[in-house]
């Protein structure tokens, strides 16, 4: 059971170990950029920025799906759940990120049919028990979402179910790890790489990246112990000035990344310019559906009328999402924007930084 | 009966509805109180303080394992009494019914309602039915209250945790929440989760009997364990501090929360309790606890102190530091 393998990356024994050579081995100030939501939910749950030195400062970078999807996407979310006829399928933590003027729980609360799904695939059961509606999944997420759409459509394709669209939002990773780099304002010393998006689409998709700016990367597996010796190869490799792109977690992650789910996005997907929240538009890195599978996007078979998107003021989810700021460093932190009541999406998702510091992070 | 579903006129006070409860609702919930058929129930009560607690019960899906909305309406009303220190005696039943519900399923209710009455030694002394026009509710709608008498010199509050008491949990956490989430997503997960939904009132009164001066008594249904702490350190005014690895999780209620992304620690409990009790009482009284059936994996998870009133601390199994915050609003499952 693979429970049982987790388990010893979650000794405390080890654990302190690896605490501990952290500790002998970092001088230097730094900062660390996970850029991952589960990383950033690990570290938080287990209370791991407690063990490290004050010299380690851990900063969450645009890694939560959710947080990192344009206010416009946002928008043609909830614009597609008010539209008559249309079954809205989507993951559970996109429902209450607030849009411009609603967001999907509301829409819900109004009677529009929106369904949580637990795979892209629940989508295509909903739309063959509703052949005379439309159901739209929403297609947020990163290569570790995207193959799995993309075998959805397929099979949709392959089945002729013709009510079922996706409505494409899926991002990449490398290009906004490019993009952040450029950024003058965005001063990281070392990045904890995602181990589930590298299960996707391996260690060497970061090589040109990590080549043109030499900076440290390391790839992270998500127990304790997985994080911790990650934090420890990205200190010693700054401590020894010789920035490389390692990987920490090869139980799961190769270099070249899973050829299957790799040949299956490249078949019927194709990189896109895309708009993150924070980052602005980023060159090639999105997803959207081929020619040949054009009909299964969404866009392009619901003309929405679409309010001028505003994002929420005075949230700083943009600066967060860059680490340029740190959640308590917002003004609306804690007093305007909490896990009930949220402003920005960062607070919304179960993975986005100010819910992690807000649920566990006392000040 | 010659229908197979409840209709409309099962709750319009006619023939049908008489024959639905003598014929059906009185053999299922035996006992001479209900019987008599009052508009209310009459009896006397033994002397002492009385607790007095209503709850209403929806769950998708009406049965799932461990349980149903039957026994779960029973077992959260008998449980809110217990948890003030009372030994519930009396409920009320009220059913709200879409019409439409097979017969089938009804009698089913009514017999794991009536099982776990009996299993708590309450008595169902009144009771209710209407049933609603299709869409009106989902399936049923279940309420109960539940009437307790308090022994003298037991005395439980939320902000009767004191600095220094040990605070026990009885067992492990999260089994129902994961069993109703993952029969209700289709997830076609092979788990072995089970429902915990039981009456709690015969640990506490061994729990009592051991020590009268435990504190605090709280049952973590909705919310989880960490928002029921969060709650008790928030009214008592202290701090509490708990520690992750002692708190008992089942592999596969772990599991599914990773899957999930969710927190054992938020996910709702149906027959499980915590306990605030001096220290020099929590020997005796995990004792009592572990000595019933459903306490047997209870134990010591942390202790209240003075520093930080109003939150909880939680020592990771790594030995990190975190807060434990309520939960805020339902946990909905993320995207990877």
């Amino acid at each position: 059971m693979p429970l049982k393998h987790a388990e010893e990356y979650r000794d405390p024994a080890l654990a302190r170990r690896l605490a501990e050579r952290i500790r002998q081995r970092s001088r230097r100030p730094v900062r660390l950029m996970e850029v991952c939501g589960t990383h950033t939910v690990s570290i938080f749950r287990s209370g791991l920025r407690s063990l490290l030195p004050d010299t380690i400062t851990l900063l969450s970078g645009p890694g939560c799906p959710v947080c990192v999807t344009a206010q416009a996407d946002i928008d043609a979310f909830v614009a597609l759940a008010q539209t008559e006829g249309v079954i809205v399928t989507t993951f559970g933590d996109l429902m209450r990120v607030p849009g411009t003027r609603s967001n999907l729980l509301r829409e819900r609360g109004r009677g529009r049919d929106v369904r949580i799904v637990y795979s892209a695939f629940d989508s295509l059961r909903i739309a063959r028990e509703n052949p005379d509606r439309q159901v739209v999944f929403l297609g947020v997420g990163f290569e570790t979402t995207a193959p799995t759409v993309a075998a959805t459509v397929q099979a949709a394709a392959q089945a002729g179910i013709a009510n079922f669209s996706v409505y494409p939002a899926h991002k990449t990773v490398p290009p906004a790890l490019q993009a952040l780099l450029a950024m003058a304002e965005v001063a990281v010393d070392g990045f904890l790489l995602p181990g589930h998006v590298s299960v996707i689409i391996g260690t060497e998709a970061y090589r040109s990246v990590f080549d043109t700016h030499g900076v440290p990367g390391v790839v992270a597996g998500f127990e304790p112990a997985d994080l911790l010796g990650a934090i420890a190869m990205l200190v010693e490799q700054i401590e020894e000035n010789r920035p490389q792109l390692a990987n920490a977690y090869p139980r799961a992650v190769c270099d070249q990344g899973n050829p299957k789910a790799l040949a299956l996005m490249k078949t019927l997907m194709r990189p896109v310019d895309a708009a993150w929240r924070g980052l602005g538009v980023i060159a090639g890195s999105g997803l959207e559906l081929v020619e040949a599978f054009a009909t299964f996007d969404a866009r392009r078979r619901f003309v929405l009328e679409l309010p001028e998107p505003q994002e929420p003021k005075g949230c700083a989810c943009g600066q967060i999402l860059t680490g340029a700021r740190t959640p308590p460093q917002c003004p609306l932190f804690r007093t305007r924007c909490t896990p009930m009541d949220p402003v920005g999406p960062c607070m919304v998702s179960s993975e986005g930084t100010c819910a992690a510091y807000y649920r566990y992070h006392a000040d | 009966m010659e229908t197979h579903t409840v209709l409309l006129d099962h709750g319009a006070g006619g023939k049908l509805a008489h024959r639905l409860t003598t014929e059906l609702m009185l053999p299922i919930l035996d006992n001479p109180i209900l019987a008599a058929l009052h508009d209310g129930a009459v009896f006397d009560l033994p002397p002492g303080r009385l607790a007095f607690s209503t709850d209403s019960y929806t769950v998708t899906p009406l049965f799932f394992p461990g349980g149903s909305i039957g026994d779960l309406a029973v077992h959260g009303t008998v449980n809110d009494v217990a948890m003030c220190g009372a030994r519930p005696i009396f409920l009320s039943l009220a059913l709200i019914i879409e019409e439409g519900l097979p017969l089938a399923d009804l009698e089913r209710i009514l017999r794991d309602a009536a099982a776990a009455a009996q299993r708590a030694e309450v008595a169902i002394v009144t009771g209710d039915t209407k049933v609603v026009p299709r869409g009106a509710v989902d399936r049923i709608f279940i309420n109960t209250a539940g009437l307790g008498v308090i022994a003298e010199g037991v005395h439980i509050g939320g902000h009767r945790a004191r600095v220094g008491d040990r605070v026990l949990l009885s067992g492990t956490i999260g089994d129902h929440g994961m069993t109703i989430m993952t029969q209700r997503r289709e997830l076609g997960l092979d788990l072995p989760l089970q429902s915990d939904s039981a009456p709690l009132n015969h640990m506490v009164r061994r729990m009592l009997a051991a020590s009268p001066r435990i504190g605090v008594l709280r049952d973590p249904t909705r919310g989880g364990l960490g928002t029921a702490l969060c709650e008790i350190a928030e009214q008592s005014g202290v701090g509490i501090r708990i520690h992750e690895a002692a708190v008992p999780v089942r592999p596969a209620v772990a599991g599914a929360c990773e899957l999930l992304g969710f927190d054992p620690l938020y996910v709702a409990n149906e027959g499980k309790l915590i306990a605030a009790v001096p220290p020099q009482d929590a020997p005796a009284v995990l004792a009592a606890m572990r000595s019933d059936p459903l306490g047997r994996d209870a134990c010591e998870i942390g202790t209240v102190v003075a520093d930080r009133p109003g939150r909880v601390t939680l020592t990771t199994r790594i030995g990190g530091e975190r807060i434990v915050d309520m939960l805020a609003g339902e946990q909905l499952p993320r995207i990877c």
